[in-house]
C-alpha cells in the first residue's frame, strides 16, 4: 500500500499501463502542455497533473497533445481504438462533451453493435466533472445522466484514490469503450492505493462505504463524500446508514442497492446532477420496481434543482448537495410514518 | 496510363460491380422489399475505385452515408453488403447496421457512417495509430483515408480533423468527392468556396491535388502522387478534390426537383465515368468492348446471385436485439 492522492492515482495509474502495454496512448489538450512555447513540453504536464512526466517518458507519438479541438480528440480516440490502440483520451471538462457528442454517442458507443459484434473499441474517455470551484454554468457539470443512458459506454465515477487506479487500470485494459468521470474536487484527496501493479477492480460492483440497519444511502463520486460525512454525524444520534458507492453506474450493481434496501426500507439517492431523468430518478425507479414492499418510506432524492450552475459562493453553496442536505433527506425519511 | 490488361480488367470490373449494385438496388428499393434509408453512389464509381485499388488491407478508409462504392472498392464481401442492406442476419453486420453502417475492420473499412462529417476525426485517430506503428520495411508508413462529400466539408469536425492531422504529421488522406449537391442544395450556395473545396484544406497547411472524379485515369494517377507523397514519413496528411456527379438523388425516394431540365440525362451521357472508361481503354486498344461486354454481364449475374441470396437468408431472430451491445457488461 502506498498513500496518494486521487490525482497521483490517476497519473501513477496511466504511467504504469503506458509502461506495461506499448499499444497504451494518451492524447488531449495540454496533456503535455507548453507545445510551441519557449517553455516547451512539459512545461504545464496536463492541467490537473495527470499526466506529468508523461512527454518526456513516452514522446510525442504516445503522448499527443492536442488542438483544442474536441470533436477531432474524441474521434482520434475512436479511431486509435478501432485501429487497434488503447486511447486514453482526456476531455479537460466534462462540460466540453456538449463540442464532441457525435464522437461519443453515435460513433465510439455504436460502433460494436452497428458492426454486427466485429469491431473492438478500448477507448478511455476521461472527463473531469462536478462543481465546488465556482467555476460556473460551463465548467461545473455532472454528466453522469448523459452518459449513463447511452448503451455501448461504460461508466465509471471512482471516490477513493484506491478505487480510481484499481477501476482506471480496469478500464484502460477493458475491450468496451468506457467513461471515466473524475470530480475535481477529489484531485487532492489522499488515500491507501494498493500498488500492486494489476490492481484492478471489476466494473459493477458497488463498495459498501459506510453499514448500517436504518436507511439506505446511494451516491457516486463526490457525493459519496458527503453521504459518508451525514452518516457518520447520523450514527452520533444513533442512526446508521448503509452507504453504497456505485463505482461505475453502467454496469450498475442493482444487487447491491436491492439487497440493502429490503433490509433497511428506506432510501436517499444523492446525486449531482439536475433533477430530471437522472441516475437519481433512474436508482429510484428501480427500487420503486423491484423493492416496492420493502419500502417503509417514500424515496428521497438530494439533488441540485433543475438550474444551471450557478456562480456565487453563495448561490452555488444554495445549488450543490451538501452533508447537511444528506442527513435531513435521512431523518426526513425516517419521520415517515 | 501504365495499367496492364489485369489491371485495367479489374478496375472496369469494381466500378462496374458498383454501378450495378447500386441500379439494382434503385429498382428493389421500390418495392419495398428493402427497409431504412439508402444512399446511391451511382456516377462516382472512378473515385472510389480510382483511390482503392491503390491500398492494401493495412491502409483504412472511413466512408459516408453515401458508402456502398468505397465499401466495395476496399473488399468488402459483394453478397454480405447485400444481405446487410437487406437486413439479414447473415449481412456483414448481422443486420444491426444497414446501408449506413457497413464496415468490415480486418479488410480496412472502418464504417460507413450516418453522420455527415463524423468519419473525418476517426480516420485521423486511424492515421495516427498508422503513425505510431512507423513504416514498413520499404520505408513506406500506411495511410488512413477519410472520404468526405461538399456536404461534410461545411462540418468543424472536418475543419478540426484536418488540422490535428496537419499538426500531428499524422499520415491521413482527406478525400473530397464534390458531386455538387448537399443533400438538396447546390455547392454555389452552400460551399462559401463554391467548387473548391480543396483550397480548404490548402488553407489548413496541407499540400492538395484535384482532378476531374469521372476519369477513372485521372483519379488513379493523381491518387498514386498523393500516395507517394503521404506514405513517406514525415510528410504529414494530404487531400485531394475530385469533381464527380451524383447519378441519384440524395436518398432513394428523393424527388429531386431540384435538378435542372435535363440534367440526369445529360450527365448519364456526358459525364458517366463507365462510358469515359470504356472510350479511353477501346480507343487506345488497350481493351476490346467484348471484354467490356463480358464483364457487364458477369458483374450483372453477380448482383442477381446476390439479391437471390439475400431473399434466402435468415432473418435476425428478436433476441438478437441483445446481441454485441458490449464484449462483457
Amino acid at each position: 500500500m502506498a498513500k496518494m492522492m486521487y490525482r497521483e492515482a490517476i497519473r501513477n495509474t496511466i504511467f504504469q499501463e503506458m509502461q506495461r502495454d506499448e499499444r497504451v496512448v494518451v492524447l488531449g489538450e495540454d496533456v503535455a502542455g507548453g507545445m510551441g512555447t519557449a517553455g516547451g513540453p512539459e512545461a504545464i504536464g496536463g492541467i490537473w497533473s495527470t499526466s506529468t512526466g508523461f512527454y518526456d517518458a513516452f514522446g510525442p507519438n504516445r503522448v499527443i497533445d492536442t488542438p483544442i479541438s474536441e470533436s477531432a480528440i474524441m474521434g482520434a480516440a475512436g479511431g486509435l481504438a478501432l485501429a487497434g490502440k488503447r486511447p486514453v483520451a482526456e476531455i479537460m471538462f466534462a462540460d466540453f462533451i456538449g463540442v464532441c457528442m457525435d464522437q461519443l454517442w453515435n460513433q465510439i458507443a455504436k460502433f460494436r453493435y452497428m458492426f454486427g459484434g466485429k469491431s473492438v473499441c478500448p477507448a478511455v474517455i476521461r472527463m473531469p466533472v462536478g462543481a465546488g470551484y465556482n467555476a460556473a454554468a460551463q465548467h461545473s457539470q455532472m454528466i453522469s445522466q448523459f452518459v449513463t443512458g447511452m448503451p455501448g459506454i461504460k461508466v465509471v465515477m471512482p471516490t477513493t484514490p484506491e478505487d480510481a487506479c484499481g477501476l482506471l487500470r480496469q478500464a484502460i485494459r477493458d475491450d468496451d469503450p468506457v467513461v471515466f468521470l473524475e470530480h475535481k474536487f477529489l484531485y487532492a484527496m489522499s488515500g491507501e492505493v494498493n500498488d500492486d501493479p494489476d490492481f484492478c477492480i471489476p466494473f459493477g460492483h458497488a463498495r459498501l462505504a459506510r453499514a448500517g440497519q436504518d436507511v439506505t444511502i446511494v451516491a457516486s463520486g463526490m457525493m459519496v463524500r458527503y453521504a459518508e460525512t451525514a452518516a457518520d454525524d447520523l450514527a452520533q444520534d444513533g442512526i446508521g446508514c448503509d452507504v453504497i458507492d456505485l463505482r461505475t453506474t453502467s454496469p450498475l450493481d442493482e444487487e447491491a442497492i436491492l439487497d440493502s434496501v429490503e433490509v433497511t426500507g428506506r432510501l436517499v439517492v444523492v446525486d449531482e446532477a439536475p433533477p430530471r431523468c437522472s441516475l437519481a430518478t433512474d436508482i429510484s425507479a428501480l427500487v420503486a420496481q423491484k423493492a416496492f414492499a420493502s419500502l417503509k418510506a417514500p424515496i428521497e432524492m438530494v439533488t441540485p434543482p433543475h438550474t444551471p450552475v450557478p456562480f456565487a459562493r453563495e448561490l452555488e453553496s444554495a445549488y450543490l448537495p451538501s452533508p447537511a442536505k444528506v442527513a435531513a433527506a435521512v431523518r426526513k425519511t425516517l419521520e415517515y410514518r | 496510363m501504365q495499367l496492364n490488361r489485369e489491371a485495367l480488367t479489374r478496375a472496369y470490373r469494381q466500378m462496374k460491380l458498383i454501378r450495378e449494385f447500386e441500379e439494382r438496388l434503385h429498382e428493389e428499393i421500390q418495392t419495398g422489399e428493402i427497409a431504412g434509408f439508402t444512399h446511391l453512389y451511382s456516377g462516382q464509381e472512378a473515385v472510389a475505385v480510382g483511390v482503392c485499388e491503390h491500398l492494401t488491407e493495412r491502409d483504412k478508409i472511413v466512408s459516408t452515408h453515401r458508402g456502398h462504392g468505397h465499401c466495395l472498392a476496399k473488399g468488402c464481401d459483394l453478397e454480405g453488403m447485400m444481405k446487410e442492406i437487406w437486413g439479414s442476419q447473415e449481412g456483414l453486420c448481422n443486420g444491426k447496421g444497414g446501408s449506413m453502417h457497413i464496415a468490415d475492420i480486418d479488410k480496412g473499412m472502418m464504417g460507413a457512417n450516418g453522420i455527415v462529417g463524423a468519419g473525418a476525426p476517426i480516420a485521423v485517430g486511424a492515421a495516427i495509430s498508422n503513425k505510431i506503428d512507423g513504416p514498413d520495411e520499404n520505408g513506406k508508413l500506411a495511410v488512413s483515408i477519410a472520404f468526405s462529400g461538399d456536404g461534410a466539408c461545411n462540418q468543424g469536425t472536418t475543419f478540426e480533423a484536418m488540422n490535428l492531422a496537419v499538426v500531428t504529421k499524422a499520415p491521413a488522406i482527406f478525400v473530397f468527392e464534390n458531386n455538387h449537391y448537399s443533400e438538396h442544395t447546390g455547392v454555389d450556395y452552400a460551399v462559401g468556396t463554391a467548387n473548391d473545396i480543396a483550397s480548404r484544406a490548402e488553407a489548413f497547411g496541407m499540400k492538395v491535388w484535384r482532378a476531374d472524379g469521372t476519369d477513372f485515369f485521372a483519379v488513379y494517377d493523381t491518387f498514386r502522387e498523393v500516395l507517394e507523397y503521404v506514405r513517406t514519413p514525415g510528410n504529414g496528411p494530404a487531400a485531394v478534390e475530385f469533381d464527380t456527379e451524383r447519378f441519384f438523388g440524395h436518398f432513394e425516394g428523393d424527388p429531386q426537383r431540384y435538378r435542372g431540365d435535363g440534367e440526369l440525362d445529360r450527365l448519364r451521357a456526358e459525364r458517366d465515368c463507365l462510358k469515359i472508361f470504356r472510350a479511353s481503354v477501346t480507343g487506345a486498344k488497350l481493351l476490346e468492348d467484348v471484354d467490356l461486354d463480358t464483364i457487364d454481364t458477369e458483374s450483372l449475374k453477380a448482383i442477381e446471385n446476390a439479391v437471390q441470396a439475400s431473399r434466402a437468408a435468415p432473418r435476425p431472430q428478436p433476441e438478437n436485439v441483445l446481441d454485441n451491445v458490449y464484449i462483457s457488461y
